[in-house]
């Protein structure tokens, strides 16, 4: 048997999954990617073989992606991680859609054809407006853990609306509110809330929406404010947190027996 | 394991180097020589100044090379704290803030900084922050400024625009006359029209050789090789340049010689140059095989318009024309033409934060093209010159994973 691994290193954390020729998972593994890209890719791909009980010997191919996707020196080739959302998307929802992946700090949206191919995508300008880090800097100043932040917006009963583009004056806004004795769940729901919006200004939508992404997979909400926001249900893979690793992995599958350089 | 990059360099590179560094030599020794220096917008009547012996120094590509030598991150915020906003053209702020400072790439050319104006002529075409910019240093160094306000977003060109812009030029005459201390003599003012008309014909024959597959010269290749065509226009030197490099890029596509190895696609580049990220970029094109063949920037200094039989009304239309005082049809319809005349696979938009008549990406223009021509589009947020607007993570990413799409389809 052929095994294949993809390695997504993104600017949180780095995900791996290897799969075998049938494209089932055999293994995954997820650390921080810390200041070491490829030291934690490495690290992720020891526990991935440790658990699965494979050898290195075994991975025929490994296509990287993510931020980091330069610094993985066993890769044998580089894929940006919008073709790999797109890629993994596709394997669970094989039709034409629009996938959206809400990473730690950046924010893409994807548009695949009927074959999975892509047709456009688009990238968050600069900002951290409409990615995790804008729930990173959320959750600090509410003194929560990133962890807190989907179980309090599912108990929020109280639509309140964060305005500003700007992470720092939306941090702002958010320090209004509590002055004025609002509930953290409704801040918390509004934040993600803001996130959303930010995602629905970058395009419209071909086909169904897929969410993909580790804020996602963290904050099952957000999938309900989307659905609400788009107006159509939002299809979630299972693990959204390695789809992009999942897609690296197919497309190293399909490197198998082409010459690579 | 991708091999590192090369850039393929010109052979007339060092004409090019020794024709750029005459110019600003004589420009240096301005003052010594007695001769009358006139600051003039990039697309400004040089023609005229040139007639009446002004020496002619452009602010904007001193902007430009304050760009390319990175200095500008570190000059812009001196302009920013005296009142010129962070959103304004920042070749302005970088170019003030480099006068604030005394410091410039100009002095690694043998000049103390910028010569002394003593006139300052700007043309609206292009944008309205010519004005503010050149009436700073009126102020500054109490010399005139003079203007031709030309209409923008124009449609068709009407004849009765073509007489408002005459007139202006004409009446520019009388005080420039008083300045340069000198008649215009009609005969001369023909002369430099004819060559700058020769100095258009040849830089447009140099960016038409792009047209050729694979592709002999890059847009990165053309932001450095327009230098001529910018400040020299109307001077035989800029004409004999061309000449040497036209005949090089020739050469180039008798032999076969490719600017981006093994060319798989082609692109356009819509916008202004990010002018401190030009070598990552070119050579990130080049490692995706991907050429950018041609552009709307480097074709801006093109005027197919001038006549030395008829100089104002000629002056008036080619100043008129030019693509970025123009509507969006006319901008649509000018760039769907390039698309097809230089076989592009998709259309790079720079959306230059501080640069909104270079920017055409903000009213849905990307959009309708890709539905016209069925070409793919990528936008790319960033600035001519102020890299604190700049996220080269993020364009390396876009850029690549635009050139996977292409691949894909
Ligand atoms: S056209 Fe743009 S870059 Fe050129 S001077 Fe005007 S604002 Fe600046």
């Amino acid at each position: 048997m052929r095994y294949f691994c993809g390695i997504d290193i993104g600017a949180s954390a780095a995900k791996l999954v290897i799969i075998d020729q049938q494209r089932q998972v055999v293994a995954k593994a997820v650390r921080r990617s810390g200041v070491d890209y490829t030291l934690a890719a490495q690290r992720c791909l020891e526990e991935a073989l440790a658990a699965s009980a494979l050898a290195a010997t075994q991975l025929a191919a490994a296509v990287s992606t993510g931020y980091g996707r330069d610094n993985v020196p066993w890769a044998t080739e580089r894929r940006t991680e919008i073709a790999c959302h797109g890629r993994g998307a596709f394997h669970y929802f094989p039709h034409r859609m629009t996938v959206i992946d809400i990473g730690a700090q950046d924010s893409k949206v994807i548009h695949l054809d009927e074959q999975g191919r892509r047709t456009g995508f688009k990238m968050n300008r600069k900002c951290a407006a409409g990615t995790g880090a804008f729930l990173e800097e959320i959750a600090l100043r509410l003194d929560l853990r990133l962890e807190q932040l989907n179980e309090l917006a599912a108990r929020s009963t109280k639509h309140i609306a964060l305005n500003s583009f700007c992470t720092v004056f939306a941090a702002t806004e958010i320090l209004e509110r509590i002055r004025a004795g609002e509930k953290v769940e409704d801040i918390v729901r509004a934040a993600l809330h803001s996130v959303v919006k930010r995602v629905v200004e970058m395009d419209t939508l071909h086909g169904p929406l897929v969410l993909t992404g580790g804020v996602v997979a963290h904050n099952p909400v957000l999938a309900q404010l989307a659905s609400e926001a788009f107006g159509t249900p939002a299809l979630v893979p299972p693990d959204a947190q390695f789809v992009g690793a999942l897609g690296a992995a197919l497309f190293a599958a399909e490197l198998d027996g082409r010459p690579t350089c | 394991m991708s091999t590192a990059p090369e850039r393929k360099e010109f052979e007339s590179s060092k004409k090019l180097r020794s024709v750029m560094g005459q110019y600003f030599a004589q420009l240096g020794q301005a003052a010594q020589q007695g001769q009358k220096v006139a600051w003039c917008t990039s697309v400004g009547p040089a023609e005229l100044l040139r007639a009446l012996g002004f020496l002619v120094y452009f602010p904007e590509n001193h902007g430009a090379m304050l760009g390319a030598t990175r200095m500008a991150t570190e000059l812009i915020p001196l302009a920013n704290a005296r009142g010129f906003s962070p959103d304004i053209c920042s070749y302005l702020t970088s170019d003030i803030g480099s006068f604030i400072k005394g410091e410039t790439p100009l002095k690694k050319l043998g000049l103390s900084g910028p010569p002394r104006p003593d006139v300052l002529v700007f043309n609206t075409n292009q944008c309205r922050d010519v004005q503010d910019w050149f009436q700073f240093y009126s102020r500054y160094f109490e010399v005139p400024c003079l203007g031709v306000f030309t209409p923008r977003a124009i449609g068709s060109l009407s004849e009765s625009i073509i007489d408002d812009v005459a007139r202006q030029l004409e009446e520019l005459v009388e005080p420039l006359e008083k300045i340069a201390a000198m008649r215009l003599d009609p005969g001369r003012l023909s002369e430099v029209i004819e060559l700058s008309r020769q100095c258009t014909v040849l830089w447009k024959a140099v960016l038409e050789t792009a047209a050729q597959r694979p592709s002999p010269i890059t847009f990165f290749d053309g932001t450095t090789q327009m230098g001529p065509a910018v400040v020299l226009r109307g001077e035989q030197a800029a004409v004999e340049y061309y000449q040497v490099l036209l005949d090089e890029l020739r050469q180039r596509i008798a032999d076969g010689v490719a600017a981006v190895a093994g060319e798989r696609f082609r692109l356009y580049w819509e916008g202004m140059p990010i002018w401190g990220k030009l070598r990552p970029l070119a050579e990130q094109f080049i490692e995706l095989k991907t050429c950018v063949v041609a552009s709307t920037y480097c074709n801006s200094w093109v005027f197919e318009a001038l006549d030395p039989a008829d100089p104002f009304r000629s002056m008036a239309r080619a100043y008129t024309s030019i693509f970025i005082c123009r509507s969006d049809p006319e901008k649509e319809d000018y760039i769907a033409h390039m698309a097809q005349q230089f076989s592009i696979d998709g259309i790079i938009f720079h959306d230059a934060k501080t640069c909104p008549n270079n920017s055409n990406n903000r009213y849905g223009m990307p959009q309708r093209l890709r539905d016209r021509l069925g070409k793919p589009y990528l936008i790319i947020n960033g600035d001519l010159n102020d890299l604190r607007l700049y996220s080269e993570e993020q364009t390396r990413t876009n850029i690549q994973a635009f050139v996977e799409q292409l691949a894909e389809s």
